[in-house]
Formats: C-alpha cells, sequence, structure tokens
C-alpha cells in the first residue's frame, strides 16, 4: 500500500512550549490509523497540522503527495476537498438543521440536483441512524447526536481519507460501535483511509491497523495493533493495560 | 467519455459511477426514458463497473425509483461482489418516507396564535425579570452574597471608563452641529445670547440622556446581551445554578450597579461636553464673550434641568441592562441565537430609551 500522509521531523510550539517535538510518520491507503496517547500530548494538534488548519515551526507534511506546510489556501482547498473532518464537537453549525449541515459539501462542491443531494443525504443519515432527525435543528441534537450528524457531513462527499478527533467520547457502547462498524464499512466500501484520535480501547481493538503512541509530544510508537500490545515501551503497557476491563 | 451506454436495451456501466458522473448518468436515463419504457423489465449491467460511490448508489437508486412510476422493473445485473456491497450498503430504497418526514406547516391563523402566546410570554417573562432585578438590585445593596467580588469595578470600568472617550466625541459634536444650525437663525433676529438658553436646556434635558443612552445601548446593551446568551447556551448559567448561585446575582447584579452609576456619570459629563460645543460657537461664530456665556447659563438653567438629565439617565440605565439581560437569557440555537439576541437588545433598547424619554419629557414638561 502506498502512503497516501507522509509526516517528517514535525516540530510546533505554543508560546515557546514545545508541543510536537520531531514527529515522523507515514499513513498508508485504505488502513485505519489510531493517534493514541495521553491527554494534552498533541493529538488533536497533529491533526489539525495534517489538515493544514495549523502551521508547525518546521518539518514537512504530505498529503496526496503534495506538500501542506506552506501551501497555496487554493492548493490546500484541493486536498481538503478529498478530505473529510469529524471533530471533536461536531462543530455543526448551529443555525442550520442536520439536513443543511450535511448539505453543504453536496451543494458547494458538486453539481447534483436537489433531488440527487437530498437521496444521498438521506442515506448518509440513515447510515449514522439519524434519520429521524434530519428536519431538526442542530441545538436540539444531544451530544452524541452532534457527533453522528457530524460524521455524516464529514463523509457527505465519500472522501479518500476522513480524520475522526474522538468519534466516540460521549457515546454510548452501542452507538461506538455502530460508529466503529460504519467506518469499517466506509474503509472497505470506498476504500476510505480514516485517521482517528481516540483514547477508546475497545473502539482501537475493533477498528485499528496501526498506531501512533504520542507522548509529551514525542512518537513512542509507530506500528500494528499487535505490535503494540506486545510493546515492551512502558508508557504503552500502561495505556493498555490500565485500561483493561478485567 | 460517459462510462454508461445502451446495448440490446441493457444499460451498460463501465469504469466508474461516483459523484463526478451521477447526475450525467441520471440525465443519460431520461433522455433514453422512451426507449426503456417500451419494455416492463429494464436491466443495468454492472459487470465492468470498478468504482461506485455513494452518490453513484444514489443515482441507480433514484433511475430505479423514477422507472417505478412508470411500471418498470429495474435490476442492477453482473455486479462484482464490491459493487454489490456498496448498493446495499448506501442503498436509499429502503429508506422509508415516513422516517423523513418533514415538520408539519403551521397554518397562517396557527402561526398567529404562536405569535400572540409568544408575545405575552415574553412580556411576562420580562416583567418577572424586572421584578426580579429590582428586588435583588435592592436587597444585594445589604447583602454581598452570591455576588463576584471585584466584578463591580471591572464592569464600571468597561461600561463607565470605557465609554467616556466616545460619549465626550459624540456629545461635543451635537453640541457643536446643534449650535451652528441655530446660530444663523439666532443671528437674523439678533438673538445670539440665547444660543446659551438652547444648547444648555437641549444638552441637558434631551440630548445628553438621550445620546448617552443610545450609545451605551449600541455599546453596553450588546455586550451584556451576548455574554449572557454565550453563557446561558453554553450552559455556564445551568451550572451557575448547579451551585447554588443565583445567576442573576453573580452575573447581572454587577453589571446593574455598574450601568447605574456610570450612566448619570457620563450623562452629566455628556451634558457638560455637549454644552462645550455650544460654548465653541458661541464664542466664535456668533462673537459672545465667554463670560457672557457663562453668566447667561447661570441664569436660564435650573435645578430640574440637572434633575430631569439625571432621573433620565438612571430609567435608561435599568432600561437597557433590564432588556439585554432579558435577551440574552432568552438566547437559544448557538451562534445564530447569540447574535439575533444581540440585535434583539439593541433594537429594543433603543426603542424603549425613545419611549420612555418622550413619557419623561411629559412628565418633566
Amino acid at each position: 500500500m502506498e502512503n497516501i500522509i507522509e509526516v517528517k521531523d514535525l516540530i510546533t510550539e505554543y508560546d515557546g512550549l514545545r508541543i510536537l517535538d520531531g514527529i515522523t510518520l507515514d499513513i498508508k491507503e485504505n488502513e485505519v490509523f489510531i493517534i493514541l496517547g495521553g491527554s494534552g500530548c498533541g493529538k488533536t494538534t497533529l491533526l489539525k497540522h495534517i489538515i493544514g488548519l495549523l502551521k508547525p515551526v518546521s518539518g514537512s507534511i504530505k498529503v496526496f503527495d503534495k506538500e501542506v506546510v506552506g501551501i497555496e489556501e487554493e492548493d490546500l482547498d484541493d486536498i481538503l476537498m478529498k478530505c473529510g473532518v469529524l471533530f471533536q464537537n461536531g462543530a455543526l453549525l448551529n443555525s442550520l438543521s442536520v439536513r443543511d449541515n450535511v448539505a453543504i459539501p453536496l451543494e458547494q462542491h458538486s453539481n447534483l440536483e436537489r433531488k440527487l443531494i437530498n437521496r444521498i443525504i438521506e442515506t448518509k443519515l440513515n447510515l449514522v441512524e439519524l434519520a429521524n432527525a434530519m428536519y431538526l435543528s442542530t441545538s436540539e441534537l444531544s451530544g452524541g447526536m452532534k457527533k453522528r450528524a457530524a460524521l455524516a457531513r464529514a463523509i457527505a462527499l465519500d472522501p479518500q481519507i476522513l480524520f475522526c478527533d474522538e468519534p466516540s467520547a460521549g457515546l454510548d457502547p452501542i452507538t461506538s460501535k455502530a460508529i466503529d462498524d460504519l467506518l469499517l464499512q466506509l474503509k472497505r466500501q470506498l476504500n476510505m483511509t480514516i485517521v482517528v484520535v481516540t483514547h477508546e480501547l475497545a473502539s482501537i481493538h475493533r477498528i485499528a491497523d496501526r498506531i501512533v503512541f504520542l507522548d509529551q509530544g514525542k512518537a513512542l510508537f509507530v506500528g500494528t495493533l499487535e505490535e503494540a500490545l506486545n510493546s515492551d515501551i512502558k508508557e504503552i503497557q500502561e495505556f493498555f493495560t490500565v485500561g483493561r476491563f478485567e | 467519455m460517459n462510462s454508461f451506454e445502451f446495448k440490446d436495451r441493457t444499460l451498460v456501466l463501465t469504469d466508474e459511477l461516483t459523484i463526478s458522473n451521477a447526475e450525467a448518468f441520471i440525465k443519460f436515463v431520461s433522455a433514453n426514458l422512451s426507449d426503456i419504457r417500451q419494455n416492463t423489465k429494464f436491466s443495468i449491467d454492472a459487470e465492468d463497473l470498478k468504482t461506485i460511490d455513494s452518490a453513484g448508489v444514489a443515482a441507480i437508486d433514484q433511475v430505479i425509483d423514477s422507472l417505478k412510476k412508470f411500471s418498470i422493473e429495474t435490476k442492477v445485473i453482473n455486479a462484482s461482489e464490491k459493487v454489490e456491497n456498496s448498493l446495499t450498503a448506501f442503498s436509499s430504497l429502503e429508506l422509508s418516507e415516513k422516517e423523513f418526514r418533514k415538520p408539519a406547516k403551521l397554518g397562517y391563523i396557527e402561526n398567529l396564535g404562536n405569535m400572540g402566546f409568544n408575545l405575552l410570554d415574553n412580556i411576562k417573562y420580562f416583567i418577572y425579570l424586572a421584578a426580579d432585578m429590582l428586588f435583588w438590585g435592592v436587597a444585594g445593596l445589604f447583602s454581598k452574597k452570591g455576588q463576584r467580588k471585584g466584578e463591580f469595578i471591572i464592569q464600571s470600568n468597561l461600561i463607565g471608563v470605557n465609554a467616556l472617550p466616545i460619549v465626550g466625541l459624540i456629545s461635543f459634536l451635537i453640541g457643536f452641529i446643534l449650535s451652528l444650525q441655530s446660530a444663523q437663525q439666532l443671528r437674523n433676529f439678533g438673538a445670539n445670547i440665547f444660543i446659551v438658553d438652547l444648547i444648555a436646556i437641549s444638552m441637558t434635558r434631551e440630548m445628553g440622556p438621550l445620546m448617552t443612552a443610545i450609545i451605551l445601548a449600541g455599546r453596553s446593551g450588546s455586550s451584556i446581551a451576548s455574554e449572557i446568551a454565550t453563557m446561558k447556551i453554553s450552559e455556564e448559567l445551568d451550572a451557575l445554578k448547579t451551585m447554588a448561585l443565583n445567576p442573576i446575582k453573580y452575573v447581572v447584579l454587577p453589571k446593574l450597579y455598574a450601568m447605574t452609576i456610570s450612566m448619570p456619570l457620563l450623562t452629566i459629563f455628556a451634558d457638560i461636553i455637549g454644552i462645550a460645543g455650544g460654548f465653541l460657537i458661541g464664542i466664535t461664530y456668533l462673537k459672545l464673550s465667554p463670560t457672557a456665556f457663562v453668566d447667561r447659563m447661570a441664569n436660564v438653567m435650573v435645578l430640574k434641568d440637572i434633575i430631569t438629565s439625571i432621573v433620565k439617565s438612571f430609567v435608561f440605565a435599568w432600561l437597557i441592562t433590564i432588556v439585554g439581560v432579558f435577551f440574552g437569557l432568552r438566547a437559544k440555537g448557538g451562534a445564530g441565537g447569540v447574535g439575533r439576541a444581540t440585535t434583539g437588545s439593541v433594537v429594543t433598547a433603543i426603542f424603549m430609551v425613545i419611549v420612555a424619554d418622550a413619557v419623561l419629557g411629559l412628565l418633566f414638561y
């Protein structure tokens, strides 16, 4: 499999405090790649760098073989059109209904007629089990529903890469599993590459192909789940042991 | 080149059916509808279809549903396992209309009734809120429990001190322009000295308090509304309640006190600066001596003018605060709700200030 994302020697700082310290990793086409680590270790920061929302101090990030660091806005938009992002809190536009939120990318970036767009929206909302909430205002949704609506928006255009920032956080185990199953289905049916920031061990076990483990801004480990489970790195052992339910 | 064509009454798909050609596919089928309608069965051959996305599946489903209306049964044949799986996974054929039922639209009478009920509800809420603020405004003077320490100073600084430059500038210009427009007429009648009567009385009784109130409604009323609306939407007010704190006492009282103190002081400041604008026209354009201006002002101004100015400013301060808090607390629906609350508070506060100004103008006439 070819690399679809390549991060090399990525360094970033906030107010002189080093957040990411020389991160190097590759994400391969059609894999589920998990960004793992304790709170405040820089997981979301890494994700935001990859999608060009933050600029690093130094280093290189290539997405679809194009350098993202220092890229022109128009070129970045071309890359982002092929990506979907599920933010930690959904980031739905509160003034719009669920339907209108999911319609944004379809209406703005395709030449599809309204009838077909509606059908796609219905399918996507059905996939995230939000069919009955289509015409609700987003302010009427619960936290879990917001996240699922945001996922429907993120996959509206069948992106080649789907970034998910804590997709299971705040969801009940059944919905969480349903989301994981959907991610796997998207990977299988649409050859999607999925990059997930998560803490949820159950979810990691269900979906992970490969993992990067971040600690204090450094990538302590990059490899498969099995390799991670057998790793002798103390921090990783602790992470998987403490979170395990005996 | 299109990746679909007709062969022996069968629609053959090749390469890909994705978001890039889904619409073209539907148009292709529509264009060949007369041929398709010659038979009750129609096949879409997907043997050579390598890639299909959810838009492609939706397009096929739309064709199937459309042809069903002409009693034509459509089947996708020879699809690879992968394409078949996609057709199943992203199918919209089984989604019942009921699931996506739109909320029923209300009729004209129902909408009118809703508006009436909402209006009554808002009036009731406004009265309760005003009573609540009045009660805690007085009670809070005697008991500081449940109030945030130091917040009054911060709010006084924000509402009062920071507004000094803009209030000063606008008042000066109002006084200056008012005098300039009147000066020509007065000079025609040789009544130059009456510019003092005009500017002193109009600034203290009317323009000073009114302009200060309008500036503060736009500046501080909007800030109060948006801050409280954001706090409401992000559940900060609920968090305060769960800590056994009254949001009116904790959040609103410091703003109310700051407004109550700042508004009269700013109004007196506006009166003085506005008169200074008139003074400038008096001594330059109308050639009055400074002593004559001051002497005349001391003669024409009475205590009632000052009291009118201060009483008005107190009333305006309370109106602006109550309206700002009202719109903040009634906000709902995220960022849009905050915007609506802010706009509503400014428009309503200015309207109420002008109505109150008219009523007070009659009372103190």
